[in-house]
């Protein structure tokens, strides 16, 4: 699948600001006055950020409010209202606390909920398409909510807790890419099934329809960079759970703890890029590709 | 409305001959154009004379060769266009409402003024008839032609899609899939039609006929053959000398 920067920047920046949201919304002891203005801020602006960023990649981005009608069926428009209302709900918490040290904890806890069920409906939108075995599973959405969970809690300065999160995520992280590997042929669909010519003896693509390319092969069979993909996977590791665990090891957690933030985003932001690059559309196989 | 609908009056629809086509494109040129000038936004390409042209096409012929265990390979021809899937996943991905499945014919079509062009239908179909417009930013889909099949303005014989009614070699049928009288349906039910990727669950309306058994050159034609003496014969004299001093080397 093509790696469309806007969607590896919405995915990765807006997961990050409602992991951050969902920490400030669970908070006993949240804070108030100006360090709140703060924290929701940077929140506020990853969340928006990443939300707008994915208009981008969208043919008709005038129209974009459409999304918000067809959330019985569609994960994406789903994810259109549970962002709103996350953002609704914590921006009405975050105004207490700010201009009123004020601290209505039912709030948060919808406010929290709904982060995540926001980050919970993007992982679905991937997970749901059969299309594409590599994401077609539950895996996906419990590594978005890791990797959201833990960023949030180093962007809150959660030391402890981070340390276990960013573990969590690199392990479930590691196991998608594991498990992934082998379930496109898990899932049945290969160049006999595509054409039913399969008893017939053994199917070749010996002519693609057209010697240019075309909308399906440049969204659906992105290619390019797939040859580095162990050595991608690799740095992503260490960027994303490796470093930022020895860096929070270290004294002085506010320097080394905003190096092992830079470095986690970083490491997500690779992640992100596989995510996109290494998964293959059943489609593919009519061009005789994966 | 992305819901899907329970179940359809009629399931109208394709069934594409695999022994009969021939991989002449016409099907492709003749969608090309009547869909580039009727319904909804043109079908458009991106530097259609230059070094790097391509398009947006509601239907594609790919070619496979198909190598059995004994005997010459095959060469199949295979057109692909929206097979107007019974659970279409393209429509009910569909955020605002724009793809839907009709009630009445069972043909999934794009409500282009409410489509954001945000792509999942097309990540959503495994067959990959759904091509985003590079002009006009909205999806573009095989609409069975519709604004031809119902138009009263056509002559009875060209009320068929595009595709079929252009077809030289008799390769594609348009017809009434639910109705087990059909023509059609029964075209299915005598040469074993079959559905692509039938493991996505999709439950395709169009159907593919499978290539009928080839005949075979290596089967003795002539029952008298073997009786009669072999035309070659070994070389003899000088030819035959030289025949054997050359094997010997």
């Amino acid at each position: 699948m093509h790696p469309a920067p806007s969607i590896i920047a919405f995915s990765t920046f807006s997961g990050l600001g409602l992991g951050l949201l969902f920490w400030l919304g669970i908070d006993a002891t949240a804070p108030t006055g100006w360090v709140a203005f703060a924290f929701f801020a940077i929140g506020y602006a990853l969340a928006v950020g990443g939300l707008i960023s994915s208009t981008f990649h969208l043919g008709r981005p005038e129209r974009a409010i459409k999304a918000f009608t067809q959330w019985q069926t569609s994960w994406l428009s789903r994810e259109a209202w549970c962002a709103v209302a996350a953002l609704v709900t914590m921006g009405i918490y975050a105004f207490l606390l700010v201009f009123f040290d004020t601290q209505v904890s039912i709030l948060g806890w919808i406010g929290a909920a709904f982060a995540l069920a926001t980050v919970y409906t993007t992982s679905m939108i991937y997970a749901q398409l059969k299309t594409v075995p590599r994401w077609n599973t539950v895996l996906t959405s419990a590594l978005f909510l890791a990797l959201s969970i833990a960023g949030g809690a180093l962007l809150s300065g959660r030391v402890t807790i981070g340390l276990i999160l960013l573990l969590v995520a690199g392990g479930l992280q590691a196991l998608w890419w594991k498990t992934g590997d082998a379930r496109f042929k898990q899932s049945g669909t290969d160049l006999n099934t595509a054409t039913g010519l399969g008893n017939i003896g053994e199917v070749r693509a010996f002519e693609p329809p057209h010697t240019g390319t075309n909308y399906l092969l440049n969204e659906m069979v992105y290619t390019v960079g797939r040859r580095h993909a162990q050595k991608l996977r690799m740095i992503a590791l260490v960027l994303m759970l490796v470093l930022p665990v020895l860096l929070l090891l270290l004294p002085y957690p506010h320097i080394f703890g905003l190096l092992a933030l830079i470095s986690h985003i970083a490491g997500v932001l690779v992640s992100r890029w596989l995510f996109f690059a290494e998964a293959e559309h059943v489609v593919g196989l009519y061009y005789g590709m994966r | 409305m992305t819901q899907l609908p329970e179940k359809t009056d009629r399931k109208m629809g394709l069934v594409i001959d695999l022994d009969t086509c021939v991989g002449c494109h016409a099907c492709v040129v003749s969608c090309k154009g009547w869909n580039t000038e009727n319904y909804g936004a043109p079908l458009s390409d991106q530097d259609p004379y230059g070094a790097d042209p391509s398009g947006t096409f509601l239907n594609r012929v790919h070619s496979y060769e198909v190598q059995p265990e004994n005997g010459p390979a095959q060469l199949i021809h295979f057109p692909k266009s929206c097979l107007h899937c019974e659970d279409a996943p393209c429509v009910t991905v569909c955020p605002t409402g724009a793809s839907y499945k009709r009630t009445e014919d069972g043909i999934v079509l794009v409500n282009e003024k409410d489509c954001i062009g945000c792509g999942l239908c097309a990540w959503a179909c495994p067959y990959g008839a759904r091509e985003l417009d590079k002009a006009e930013g909205v999806m573009k889909k095989c609409t069975l032609c519709v604004d031809r099949i119902y138009n009263e303005n056509l002559p009875e014989e060209d009320r068929v899609p595009a595709c079929v009614r252009t077809c030289p070699s008799n390769a594609r049928h348009f017809g009434d899939l639910g109705d087990p009288d059909s023509e059609v349906s029964q075209l299915v039910a005598e040469r074993g039609g079959m559905d692509l990727m039938p493991e996505q669950g999709t439950k395709p309306v169009n159907k593919y006929l499978p290539p009928r058994p080839k005949d075979r050159l290596n089967e003795e034609i002539d029952i008298l053959a073997p009786l009669l003496a072999p035309v070659v014969e070994e070389p003899k004299g000088f030819l035959g000398w030289l025949d054997k001093t050359l094997e010997k080397l």
